[in-house]
């Protein structure tokens, strides 16, 4: 009886485990399937298959000049932000100093505050010292939110590192300068890779922020809400499918070379 | 030798940074929240008056879409736990090899816009979609009845918006619990039920509330999944706050709301860490 119900209870996870992910992909499915809609302006009903909306992407007017401005948006503010956080999280993390957890409480803050405040408090700046809203504000807006997620996620990786390594690396009479670079940073380098990637996603599909402090300029999220009332083109459901399956396989690649290196 | 100065040099930039374009547009913003409008002036002018009954005012107006914001926050926030709680013990415990695979697919959503993905909820619970027919066909609904432009379907909008926020750090801590535990409490006659109790829930604490908390506060700000899925009678704080920024050029109110929102999330959000009892928060 106990057996029969530690299997039953066992495959009872597993089952729910299938259901729960169909619930996080129905809309991605259903985003892909509407893709090859033969749809003409609004993509709301099924009208029939057709390949022409992947054939040309940018068919759509605008969709693509957001795409471009959210993949520039993304670049620069995963770029900023992960070097100034790393910094953020090498200090925290490997030195004691006054103000500590001042510092803590100031990376913490802004991972308490609703996109929204965050959105309208920098939007008031830039207008009080008369900034126009546009690409830069956009910049400064994703970097501020996108810093302290790299800065835990860091802090993690370098608070997991088994410190007997550099050690070691001291022990064969490397100078600190080296032991950092050779042992320290390669160590480090697979969570300041994830933490790029997490910054660069989390910018990349930012609306709220962006619509305070983006002014005319369109990013990709910004033009699929602003589309939504007259109907979103199917070449949004293309650019959105696409970047599903690109992260996927970068991903998937990642993983392999990680595998390996760990196996050579 | 490590200099005292290491730490101070490695943190100016990022913390000026903070300083420059946190904490100032706050301090700014809570400025602008005890404005009044300048007498015979044009729409969108203000004057400093620091007038604090600002925020009776803004909270008195907005007192429904205040109660609705934490209302649907928390209730989107325990769906979620209840629906990433299986979920992340399901991928800790039995997912083997498959565990990094499964994981990944717990993020790869993300990918496919956020808003593409509540525009497509919209299409499947709307009058058009597969599910509304079938429910009126099986008379679970009548047929007056909609999902969509409802409570029901922002709840549903937000939990399923922020359900990987909930499960990544669940997965974090029950993934750092040692099975070894789990048979420990079995061997001293302890049932499914009570292990789960007494050993797995009180070790997983820290993603319980990392998870709570990333998915907590988003939604308590959020506009969009009451823009999209809703309806006039769902409307969140957001979306008060961003048509006073944008439609209705009422800065003061637009900042008195968006500070009370700040207030009330931290207080609420350290009252729950001192009784949850983790100190460290992320």
């Amino acid at each position: 009886m106990n057996t029969v119900s530690r299997w039953f209870g066992r495959n009872l996870l597993r089952v729910y485990a299938v259901v729960a992910f169909t619930y996080l992909f129905i809309p991605v499915a259903y985003t892909f399937v509407f893709s090859f809609n033969d749809s003409g302006k609004s993509n709301l009903i099924w009208k029939g298959f057709t390949w022409a909306n992947w054939q040309n992407p940018c068919g759509a007017p605008e969709v693509c000049t957001a795409l471009g401005n959210s993949i520039k948006i993304g670049l620069l503010a995963t770029t900023f932000a992960t070097i100034l956080g790393t910094m953020i999280a090498f200090a925290i993390a490997r030195h004691r100093y006054k103000g500590r957890s001042t510092t803590n409480l100031l990376i913490f803050l802004p991972m308490a505050t609703p996109e929204i405040v965050l959105g309208a408090s920098l939007l008031s700046l830039f207008l009080v010292f008369q900034i126009n809203p546009g690409f830069w504000p956009t910049v400064i807006a994703h970097v501020l939110f996108c810093m302290s997620f790299v800065v835990v996620t860091v802090k993690a990786r370098i608070a997991s590192l088994d410190p007997r390594l550099e050690q070691a690396a001291m022990d064969l009479y490397a100078n600190e300068r080296e032991t950092f670079r050779r042992v320290t940073l390669p160590l480090v380098a697979p969570g300041i890779a994830a933490a790029a990637l997490l910054a660069f996603s989390l910018s990349f599909d930012d609306f709220i922020i962006t619509n305070f402090n983006s002014g005319t300029m369109t990013t990709f999220p910004k033009f699929i809400y602003t589309s939504a009332a007259r109907g979103i083109p199917a070449q949004a459901n293309v650019i959105g499918s696409a970047m599903f399956f690109l992260a996927l396989a970068i991903v998937i690649i990642g993983q392999f070379v990680s595998r390996k290196r760990k196996v050579s | 030798m490590r200099k005292l100065s290491t730490p101070y040099l490695l943190l100016i930039p990022g913390m000026g940074f903070l300083f420059t374009f946190f904490l100032l547009p706050l301090l700014n913003l809570a400025q602008t929240s005890t404005q009044t409008p300048v007498g015979g002036g044009d729409t969108g002018e203000y004057e400093q008056s620091w007038r604090f009954a600002n925020y009776l005012d803004a909270f008195l107006e907005n007192k429904e879409q205040f109660g609705r914001s934490f209302l649907y926050a928390l209730l989107a926030t325990v769906l979620a736990l209840a629906i990433a709680y299986p979920l992340a013990y399901t991928i800790a415990f039995k997912g083997g090899r498959f565990k990094n695979v499964l994981l990944v697919l717990v993020i790869a959503p993300f990918f496919t816009s956020f808003l593409l993905r509540t525009i497509a909820w919209k299409q499947i619970l709307g009058e058009e979609g597969p599910v509304v027919p079938t429910l009126r066909s099986l008379h679970i609904i009548s047929e007056s009845t909609t999902l969509t432009s409802s409570a029901f379907a922002v709840v549903m909008g937000l939990t399923y918006n922020f359900l990987p926020f909930m499960t990544l750090p669940l997965y974090a801590s029950i993934d750092r619990i040692d099975p070894r535990t789990l048979e420990a409490s079995g061997d001293l006659y302890a049932n499914g039920f009570t292990t789960f109790r007494r050993v797995t829930l009180p070790l997983s604490m820290p993603g319980v509330v990392a998870g709570t908390l990333l998915t907590f506060i988003p939604a308590a700000g959020d506009y969009v999944n009451a823009a999209i899925l809703g309806s006039p009678q769902t409307k969140m704080l957001g979306n008060v706050i961003e048509s006073r920024y944008f439609k209705i050029v009422d800065y003061p109110t637009a900042a008195a709301l968006s500070f009370t929102l700040m207030a009330a999330i931290l207080i609420l959000v350290t009252v729950y860490v001192r009784k949850a009892g983790t100190e460290e928060l992320v």
